[in-house]
């Protein structure tokens, strides 16, 4: 999970208090935020929204790669929406269904946004993501058919009557201009089309605030047929994706590698790279190289803050050009600290965790955009937003890792703490006898009990006496 | 030293991080000599053995004169004729000292990993120099420099100052007057040495960062990464309740010996010296190889106390094992993943006990010798028969 912030003043305080207050809400653990896992990002993050000339040091971002997104994060997550899971497309979202997918995500985006169109007052716009990832060819006997139905086990029955716009849009775009290859059940009222991240998209919209919807059924099943039998179904790649990975062997040092791809087939843009990585994962920045086609790639702006034990993770940000068609490929080699005993999860031989680095670029897209799209569609903007009609804006995250630390032996403090200080007290008590006593003769004493018992041991083993 | 010049050149200081924790006159060094580093550190360890070299015969010297002061002052028993030591055996001592230096195993291990201990050598090894040949400001300087570099040559001081006083045939007694004076001397010396040092270091990188980088990081030990010594391991199994009881703890046993062993050893101050290096290496916070190879080339100045010691043969054993045992438990723990952390641990204990009890032999044939220059070879007890001698 992550979270970031731009705050206007008092920022440390106010960070806190924001972790707390939303770990709370959200029922996620995001009060295990503290200095060890935030940085400061200079150039990564801009805000969203109206916003005045920002000073970056008030921008807080954290991660916490070890927490999972579970069902007590989806419901106040629901607990938010207009109508909670009681009316409208949030029907759907039941948890049983929903986890059983490949992958899922949840985000609460805030901004604040003019009032109208004269902008005198400015109010919060909150906006809720989910996204969830069905793979409906494993489960679906080989088919690729799908319907809501058989993804959520539920239909939809209304709007929420809250809800100034409720629709769904199913993404009906023929590949290679062919059409008739599929066919959407029931048939959509509507087309729209529009750019979305460069490409053009055809979308059959389906309003539940129409009231012809429910007119022949009481409710909506939304069920998408392949007509023929798709034989090669590669997905088209998009032109920046991103893989992380660490290599290295043994729990001393490592090499974190990062690999970029630009498959834009005649346009280069530069991408900035964040990457937050624990205190204990100790970075040689003397060893950071960047290698493109082969050759060095030096990165136009580079921050770097190195970490401090217990209190600050590294935070490195790199402004790297890419060019067209290529692999960039970014490492950095590390060394393992040994950390004190309590500082160790509990299962320490599971390793740790570094988070995702974050990608930001904008892409400039194949098809150019034009005014007028963004009029009339403020909800496709709004999910993929763009400064300019000729690229769209990306952030991309990459894989978390996960890393192998030496441990101590566990079981062990009250016996190393003995040792270490026989040790100590060996060298003491040398010391102190060599510094304290001097030599003396011997003098010859009667013996005592014992002296007088080994003697006569003595005498029967035919050994001299003491 | 490497990474801190890379940050450097990113702008960044050095010491904001917690990977370089050298000092900026170091960086300063490194900035011009960073592409001939292997050729550096092979003429620093030259150095080394030069003046190790050169301050034992000057210190043969001495000795002699002083058992020949001392012979026509009566003051030695009639039959110690055999412990007397004369110039011919005394004669390839030095040769000896810098040799052990040079080819000690230790010492090539600093030198090939080019660590900045065979530095902390150079300026310990020309310390002694100047302190024997007797010139004060010389001495305070290096002594400045080594305690500049890491904190614990600061105990050095005492035998230095012992060294010096009997060098201008001064006493040492509370309550003279001259005593004071060249205290006080020799005292501001290191003192302002220290200070110009520190303030030049200021003015390199313009910060004082790097005094809790530096000085902050060898007092507290923030950094548990395993070595040699005894305290990574301690630290990473404390309870956190008892952390800073025990740096203190620790700390304080190395600069705790000083006093004490000044008084027993205030007329061997070269004695005290080494004991002291010994106690510094074995017990300073990230100790290194190559301040074992610092004491360890003094050996062959004691070789005349061989046939006191007690139990060379066992430790010089036990020494060797654990070196060749500490790269392979090293090698099971971290990359065959095959043994634990306790093993390597457990050669940790094993090779500072084998160096404490080291010095301990040593510093008891030491005494012993002098027990029996005084009284005499052949002790006999009341009835006449052969005596033992005990430690009482």
């Amino acid at each position: 999970s992550n979270l970031w912030y731009l705050f206007l003043h008092s920022v440390d305080k106010a960070w806190k208090e924001l972790s707390n207050i939303l770990s709370g809400i959200f029922c996620a653990s995001l009060n295990f935020i503290d200095s060890t896992n935030t940085v400061t990002p200079t150039a990564s993050f801009k805000p969203l929204g109206l916003a005045n000339g920002t000073d970056h040091h008030l921008l807080r971002y954290a991660v916490l790669p070890r927490e999972v997104v579970c069902t007590e994060n989806l419901t106040p997550w629901k607990k938010l929406l207009p109508c909670g899971s009681k009316a409208g497309l949030a029907v759907l979202l039941k948890a049983e269904r929903l986890f059983h997918s490949s992958y899922h995500s949840q985000a609460v985006h805030i901004r604040p946004v003019c009032r109208d169109a004269s902008c005198l007052a400015v109010s919060w716009e909150l906006r809720q993501t989910l996204t969830v990832v069905f793979d409906t060819f494993s489960s679906g006997q080989g088919k690729k058919d799908w319907s809501l139905f058989k993804m959520f086990s539920r239909t939809l029955t209304d709007a929420c009557p809250l809800a100034s716009q409720s629709k769904v849009y199913v993404d009906i775009s023929p590949k290679n201009k062919e059409k008739e290859l599929l066919e959407v059940t029931p048939p959509p009222v509507s087309v729209h089309e529009a750019i979305v991240q460069g490409d053009k998209r055809t979308y059959a919209v389906y309003d539940l605030l129409s009231p012809s919807l429910f007119n022949t059924s009481r409710s909506l099943n939304v069920q998408l047929k392949w007509k023929r039998p798709q034989d090669s179904s590669e997905l088209p790649t998009p032109v920046l994706h991103a893989q992380r990975y660490v290599s290295g062997y043994g729990l001393q040092t490592g090499e974190i590698s990062t690999l970029i791809y630009n498959t834009h087939p005649y346009r280069a843009f530069p991408v900035i790279l964040l990457e937050t990585v624990p205190w204990y994962l100790r970075f040689y920045v003397h060893t950071l190289t960047i290698i493109t086609k082969g050759k060095e790639n030096k990165p136009s702006y580079i921050h770097y803050q190195p970490a401090q034990d217990r209190r600050r993770p590294h935070l490195l940000e790199m402004l790297i050009q890419l060019p067209a068609n290529s692999v960039t490929k970014i490492t950095i080699q590390f060394e393992r600290a040994l950390l004190k005993w309590t500082e160790y999860t509990p299962d320490p031989n599971h390793g740790f965790y570094v988070s995702s680095s974050v990608l930001s670029a904008l892409v400039p897209s194949v098809i150019a955009m034009k005014d007028t799209d963004v009029e009339q569609s403020p909800l496709f903007t709004s999910l993929f937003p763009s400064s300019d009609g000729s690229s769209y804006f990306v952030r991309l995250y990459t894989e978390p890792l996960l890393v192998n630390l030496p441990t101590p032996d566990f079981s062990m403090p009250y016996n190393v703490i003995c040792l270490t200080c026989t040790v100590v007290a060996v060298c003491y008590g040398s010391f102190y006898n060599l510094l304290t006593r001097t030599f003396h003769v011997e003098e010859p004493s009667r013996g005592g009990l014992a002296k007088r018992l080994a003697n006569i041991i003595r005498k029967f083993r035919g050994v001299p006496p003491l | 030293v490497v990474e801190g010049l890379a940050l450097l050149d990113l702008g960044v200081s050095p010491y904001s991080g917690a990977i370089f924790h050298e000092t900026p006159l170091i960086i300063y060094l490194f900035h011009f000599l960073i592409e001939y580093a292997e050729l550096v550190f092979m003429i620093t360890d030259v150095l080394t053995a030069v003046a190790l070299y050169l301050a034992i015969q000057d210190f043969n010297k001495v000795v002699f004169k002083k058992q020949k002061l001392l012979i026509e002052l009566d003051k030695y028993a009639p039959d110690v004729a055999e412990l007397i030591r004369t110039p011919m055996e005394m004669h390839y001592i030095p040769l000896k000292v810098a040799l052990f230096y040079l080819l000690n195993p230790y010492t090539v291990m600093s030198c090939v990993a080019k660590s900045t201990c065979a530095i902390n050598n150079t300026v310990i090894a020309f310390f002694i120099l100047a302190t024997i040949k007797g010139s004060a400001f010389l001495s305070a300087v290096f002594l400045a420099l080594a305690t500049y570099q890491s904190l614990y040559p600061l105990t050095l001081f005492a035998p230095a100052l012992l060294y010096l006083l009997q060098r201008q045939f001064i006493p040492i007694k509370l309550k003279s007057k001259s005593f004071w004076l060249y205290t006080m001397q020799y005292a501001a010396l290191y003192l302002c040495s220290l200070v110009v040092i520190i303030c030049l270091s200021f003015f390199l990188l313009n910060s004082w960062d790097f005094i809790p980088s530096v000085y902050g990081f060898i007092l507290s030990v923030p950094d548990l990464t395993p070595n040699i010594g005894l305290f990574w391991y301690f630290f990473a199994e404390m309870f956190e309740h008892f952390s800073l009881f025990f740096v203190c703890v620790f700390q304080i046993n190395v600069f705790f010996y000083t006093i004490p062993l000044a008084i027993k050893l205030k007329e061997h101050p070269v004695f005290f010296m080494f004991v002291q290096i010994a106690i510094i290496s074995i017990f300073k916070s990230y100790p290194t190889v190559g301040d074992v190879a610092l004491y360890m080339a003094f050996l062959p100045v004691w070789s005349h106390l061989y046939r006191f010691l007690r139990n060379i043969f066992i430790l010089s054993c036990v020494l060797i094992v654990c070196s060749l045992l500490f790269p392979v438990l090293w090698h099971l723990w971290i990359y065959a993943g095959s043994a634990n952390s306790n093993f390597y641990y457990a050669i940790t204990l094993t090779f500072n006990i084998g160096q404490i009890l080291l010095v301990s032999d040593y510093f008891y044939a030491f005494l012993r010798r002098e027990y029996y220059l005084t009284h005499g070879l052949h002790l006999t007890k009341q009835d006449g028969t052969e005596a033992m001698l005990v430690l009482k």
